[in-house]
């Protein structure tokens, strides 16, 4: 990539920073140059924050319709899977897994649903509910 | 309280973290491609089977603190490094460091660090930061992604320390500790090194979904996406390719520029003048990475939806491992 190629696209980039790219000056050496952003990344960006987006309108919609626990739409929301749920409460993965189904969540113990509270960073009471205006 | 750290932005966290904490303890001389190339941060692997955020595991990047070790390693200065399960004795630990004048080289998760915008916030756990300061209950850091300096607050710092999931950092922290000054003939032998590693990783692992062969076997189930997974999935899939490749940690393209500009400093040092002509070589494969990521943004836009363009993704890729297979063996072939 030559010095006058990189490319200064728009991007989510650009309240937060510039990125450092290394490219060729017209002698052939190498420099760094700032750079505003790649339409190609910034859409690669796009399409997984919609896709993040529309998945958690999904689980909204499932939980709304009691087909899953609140426990699935926080869990969509903070872009989590199941190892990382898994991880952060301590939980085994099938544990969640069980935790997902509204009726085994109704009767979750206040402690487990402090643990869940925390780790998606809400009170318990916004959990129960799974409020949308958490985030 | 505050250290004396100078800030440089870097194209890659940790060669960024690496150069600026070894120019801390008075090695001047490191540069990042330098760091990049005698740490051997060149790196592919295609893990299959297992999925990453609903995706392709794709990792263009070693584990993290591995550019850091080897580096430190090849100029012959000692390093501290520390993981720890109690966070407050992590907390304690970095203060302690900060105390006694030393910044800290911290590995985090990305996805509660403050400072970075909500798009770029994913699961991801190996990034790397500088913690040069601490004023009140605000830690001062040097993101090297970042133009500037930036601060978080201890509540923040201990969350993204404790990140979990996959390469979850436990807290780690790490940095130099003493080395007696560096000289010309350390760096030319860590130059060697770097080089003698790298290029026999990208080519010589027996491992089918490492280095070079790795890019080959990932380009072949490219071609199978559109069929098993769908036309939009398979998109999906390519944009995890391309932010894996080209986000902010870099990797393809970003990468291979960075060892080219590696490969001229360290014909400065060593001078073969084979480096320069592969150095040239990388510019073109980064040429080629940046082309097939327009490809990729194509599918995943879905302006193309044929098998035809995931066809021409994959060869793309194939194309791409011919070329870094012959670039690799000329590094690997020289008789230092």
């Amino acid at each position: 990539m030559k010095k006058d190629e990189i490319p200064q696209d728009p991007s989510p980039l650009d309240k937060f920073t510039k990125e450092v790219c290394y490219a060729v000056d017209e002698k052939g050496d190498y420099t760094t140059a700032l750079s505003r952003g790649w339409q190609v990344k910034a859409d690669a960006l796009g399409i997984t924050w919609e896709e993040a987006q529309a998945r958690t309108a999904n689980a909204r919609e499932k939980v709304k319709n009691g087909e899953a626990s609140p426990v699935l739409f926080f869990m969509e929301l903070n872009m989590m899977d199941l190892p990382i749920v898994a991880a952060y409460t301590g939980f085994w993965q099938w544990t969640v897994k069980r935790h997902l189904k509204p009726d085994i969540f109704k009767n979750l113990s206040e402690k487990k649903l402090q643990k869940y509270a925390e780790v998606f960073d809400i009170s318990v009471e916004e959990l129960k509910n799974a409020s949308p205006n958490a985030a | 309280m505050q250290l004396n750290f100078q800030h440089i932005q870097a194209a890659h966290c940790e060669n960024g973290v690496t150069t600026n904490l070894l120019r801390h303890m008075g090695i001047h001389q490191i540069t990042e491609p330098l760091a990049f190339g005698i740490g051997a941060g060149i790196f592919y692997i295609h893990i299959p089977f297992l999925k990453i955020s609903g995706g392709p595991a794709i990792s263009f990047r070693t584990m993290p603190g591995q550019i850091f070790t080897r580096t430190c390693r090849s100029l012959g200065v000692k390093i501290e490094r520390k993981t720890f399960s109690s966070k407050e004795k992590a907390q304690q630990f970095l203060d302690d460091c900060l105390a006694k004048g030393q910044p800290a080289g911290c590995q985090v998760g990305v996805y509660h660090l403050s400072y970075f915008p909500k798009e770029f916030r994913f699961h991801f756990n190996a990034h790397n930061l500088v913690v040069y300061g601490k004023e009140n209950e605000t830690y001062l850091v040097s993101d090297p992604v970042m133009e500037t300096v930036t601060t978080i607050s201890a509540h923040d710092l201990e969350r993204v320390r404790f990140a979990k999931g996959a390469l979850a950092p436990n807290g780690q922290i790490y940095f130099p500790k003493t080395s007696e000054p560096v000289s010309e003939e350390r760096i030319k032998k860590g130059i060697i090194k770097g080089i003698k590693h790298a290029s026999w990783f990208m080519t010589e692992t027996p491992v089918p979904i490492l280095g070079v062969a790795g890019i080959r076997f990932t380009a072949g189930r490219i071609k199978t996406w559109r069929e098993s997974l769908g036309a939009r999935r398979g998109g999906l899939y390519l944009a995890q390719l391309v932010r894996m490749g080209e986000e902010i940690g870099t990797g393809g393209a970003g990468f291979r520029f960075v060892y080219a500009a590696f490969l001229q400093q360290a014909h400065a040092f060593v001078g073969k003048d084979e480096l320069l002509e592969v150095s040239k070589q990388f510019t073109a494969i980064g040429d080629l990475w940046r082309a097939s990521s327009v490809q990729a943004s194509g599918i995943y836009k879905g302006r193309m939806t044929e098998q035809q363009d995931f066809n021409v993704m994959g060869d793309m890729l194939l194309n791409i491992a011919d070329k870094e297979k012959a670039a690799f063996k000329a590094l690997y072939k020289i008789k230092w």
